[in-house]
């Protein structure tokens, strides 16, 4: 590789050719401002159509001054990323951007995560020169994301996120000039648009362009309510992340603490979705086992490879993308619903509370959830299984509202029966994670054999599409796992084709699993945050004495009192689910 | 009893589910199977090619006279594209219409030499005379104003065309003469092909 040697604030800095300004000032420890630009190492995810011209810099013999992140270095080439000129011009950029931008920062749901806001800070911009025309358009609201564009600073970020990453194709920049905005196919609302609620788009947007709905107002109503019994589940993720939020080095495990903090607000029973994801695995291994027996006993109709359903912003994807591949996913519903089911009925009787009466809140590292758990087919008469679904940051926001001293809180455990979980219902965080707990428990249910190493270090790792060939005792299973809708797309286009050689697929909608959920706290386009709460989940589960979901004395007791068999009749009942068609939702085609 | 929040009742993001709104929002393709195998043909005689984007809306407008939503889904699909990027595309280039052009697409210059010799009066007139603005048809369909940059007739500025005919030095007062010229007129030949 052929290496450039340049100059930038007087270092001398040696790097590959085509390397651009930005990152050969990074590697010498010059940080460049930038808006537009993001990007999130060794995750192929790029952000840079240089339109915010921001981190501008003046190069030596160079008329105009360069944007750092598209111009490539050149041999030779001196760079001054800080003179009186550059200061000067990217804060008429920044007092520009600002005069087409609403002045709500103090009440606007971004502010003190909005990058726009730091960057102003950063420069101190105390005025702003200009006045002029602001642009506006309508506000949009779905089950899930907010858009309110007039905070829209066309980063393209989201765009970048939704058509390349996540190849969902719900939004894009439309017209032109002052009145371009990123918006749906023929600016519909997000809600008729292919959108899955995968929050992607949420989580990098720099400002409070896209933002989530926030559930706390109800969740707060019916913590209230004397007449209610408010019970609280917490996704494996929330644990690994929650802490940043309060200060904490990412990666920092707060399970007791969170447990704390949710019983001092008032919820009567802290439950954890961990039990649920060991539920999820009974149903989905026992789902696997069968549809690969009958595949062995050479049954044409083994509908294989299965595909795991735990992901809502992945369902919501499939419906709309692979209306003719429903019958391939596991019918197991997500651990979020298959725990509201659970609470609302078993629990419920088991305290004596009418299901009316009961409201079960979820914390979530995901947009997605919010939707899901107002889908129809999870409601009964009416009242959902799930009435609320936050995300981490919500829930971050909602301590400190409740006046709780988080970092000082003691250790506290979750309540029984549905807070007690194994360590496979934990690595449910992580791409990879959920068919390695299934592969847990299909291997000791499927050889009658104990596993001498729990760890399938084969399915962990970043990489976009992985496989990994499994000995189930003589049986090779294939097992294929993507995360990011791009790459579970390929993964679906090849069973599409009859060209699948997998057993069983994992599929996550967000890259990284949910540990990067859209609902998490912002990363920033920092990638270290991510690979640290990855590891942390991992952690939680080395520190778990029961590791394998079928090893759960409460999801025994559960089977034995309340459901019978896995995949049994009342399983299927409570815990099986059906997909629904959507490609027509946006498109009808009549022929006449 | 309850307590209410202060903001429980301007809260704006209390999302409520609108079905019947949604049906009515729902893209309804009611094209002919021969308009959607001619988009097709078009499609196809670019090779389905994403990259051909731009050609495939030129020759589908050409043809079809505009691009409806209902259209833009097809080709999206055809391209394997969203369609929202192909709506994109189309609300970026002025060339391209979502509305039908009129019967006489009526077109002015703006390009420098026909804007400083009186364009911006002409089209006043045109606006004033059709009760429309750019970009719009007429409510019966006759004609409809487009505004451009530039037909290689400088030397005739202002210049304004009906169709493909070319009318050189107008003058605002000639508006009216024009108009009359296609308002009775039968003739086929102007007339774009219309869905």
């Amino acid at each position: 590789m052929e290496m450039i040697e340049l100059n930038i604030d007087n270092k001398v800095v040696s790097v590959e050719k085509g390397t651009t300004i930005l990152k050969a000032a990074h590697k010498v420890g010059i940080d460049i401002p930038t808006l537009c630009h993001m990007e999130l190492h060794n995750m192929n995810i790029e952000n840079k159509p240089g339109s915010c011209r921001v981190c501008v810099v003046e190069v030596d013999g160079r008329r105009n001054l360069a944007p750092a992140c598209v111009t490539e270095v050149a041999a030779g080439m001196v760079v001054n990323t800080h003179t009186a000129r550059v200061l000067n011009a990217r804060k008429t950029i920044v007092e520009l951007l600002i005069s087409d931008h609403p002045y709500d920062c103090l009440v606007c749901a971004k502010s003190g995560n909005c990058e726009l806001q730091s960057i102003a800070h950063k420069f101190g911009i105390r005025r702003i020169h200009f006045k002029g025309e602001k642009s506006t358009y309508r506000r949009d609201t779905s089950p899930s994301i907010i858009r309110d564009v007039d905070k829209c600073i066309m980063c393209r970020r989201c765009e970048m996120m939704c058509n390349e990453v996540q190849t969902v194709g719900a939004l894009s920049a439309v017209n032109r000039g002052f009145i371009s905005v990123v918006a749906p196919a023929f600016e519909m609302d997000l809600e008729h648009s292919p959108c899955t609620y995968c929050g992607q788009c949420v989580s990098v947007c720099p400002t409070g362009a896209l933002t989530e709905v926030d559930s706390t107002n109800k969740v707060l109503l019916a913590l209230m309510d004397k007449s209610k019994t408010v019970v609280v589940q917490t996704a494996p993720s929330v644990r690994a992340a929650l802490g940043e939020e309060f200060g904490l080095p990412a990666g920092t495990l707060v399970t007791g603490k969170m447990v704390a903090a949710l019983r001092s607000m008032g919820f009567k029973y802290v439950f954890d979705t961990d039990f649920a994801a060991d539920l999820t695995i009974m149903e989905e291994g026992t789902e696997l086992l069968g549809r690969l027996k009958a595949q062995l006993a050479g049954e044409s109709n083994a509908k294989l490879p299965i595909l795991t359903s735990c992901c809502p912003g992945w369902v919501n994807f499939m419906e709309h993308n692979f209306p003719d591949l429903l019958h391939i996913p596991s019918t197991a519903k997500s651990p979020q619903q298959m725990f509201g089911a659970i609470a609302k009925s078993y629990f419920a009787d088991q305290i004596g509370v009418k299901r009316q009466d009961m409201v079960v809140v979820s914390v979530m590292p995901c947009l997605a959830k919010k939707y899901e758990c107002q889908r129809d087919e999870f409601k009964v008469d009416g009242n959902p299984d799930v009435d609320f679904s936050m995300t981490t940051r919500e829930l971050a926001d909602f301590i400190k509202q409740s006046n709780i001293d988080f970092l000082n809180l003691p250790d506290e455990d979750f309540d029984n029966p549905l807070g007690e979980s194994t360590g496979a219902g934990v690595i449910f965080g992580n791409t990879g994670g959920v068919i390695e707990a299934a592969c847990r428990t299909a291997y000791e249910l499927y050889t009658g054999k104990k596993l001498d190493v729990i760890e399938f270090e084969s399915l962990r790792g970043i990489e976009g599409i992985r496989s990994a060939k499994l000995d189930f005792d003589g049986l090779t299973l294939n097992i294929g796992i993507a995360h990011g809708l791009s790459n579970a797309r390929k993964l679906l286009d090849e069973v599409r084709a009859g060209k699948s050689k997998y057993h069983a697929i994992e599929i996550m909608a967000c890259t990284g699993g949910c540990i990067a959920g859209g609902g998490q706290p912002y990363h920033h386009g920092n990638s270290e945050i991510l690979r640290r709460r990855r590891d942390a989940i991992y952690t939680e589960d080395e520190g778990k004495t029961i590791r394998k979901s079928h090893e759960n004395p409460y999801i025994l007791k559960l089977y034995k009192d309340f459901l019978g068999q896995p995949c049994g009749h009342k399983s299927h009942e409570l815990l099986h689910t059906v997909y629904y068609d959507k490609s027509k939702d946006e498109v009808t085609i009549h022929h006449d | 009893m309850v307590p209410k929040l202060i903001c429980d009742d301007d809260m704006v993001d209390i999302y409520t589910p609108t079905t019947s709104d949604k049906d009515s929002l729902k893209v309804t393709i009611k094209l002919s199977v021969e308009k959607i195998n001619t988009i097709n043909r078009i499609c196809a005689s670019f090779g389905n090619n994403p990259e051909e984007l731009i050609n495939v809306l030129h020759e589908t407008q050409n043809t079809l006279g505009y691009l409806p939503a209902e259209v833009q889904e097809i080709i999206a699909h055809n391209l394997k594209i969203s369609a929202a990027q192909v709506y994109g595309v189309v609300t970026f280039y002025s060339y391209f219409t979502m509305v039908p052009r009129g019967d006489y697409p009526i077109s002015v210059c703006m390009g420098t030499a026909c804007y400083v010799r009186g364009a911006e009066k002409i089209l006043e007139e045109l606006k004033k005379e059709l009760k429309i603005g750019i970009g719009e048809t007429t409510p019966d369909q006759r004609f409809s104003i487009s505004c451009l940059r530039c037909v290689g007739a400088c030397g005739l500025a202002p210049v304004l065309m009906v169709g493909e005919k070319v009318y050189g030095r107008v003058a605002p007062d000639d508006v009216r003469k024009i108009l009359e010229e296609y308002k009775n007129d039968n003739d086929e030949e102007y007339k774009c092909q219309q869905l």
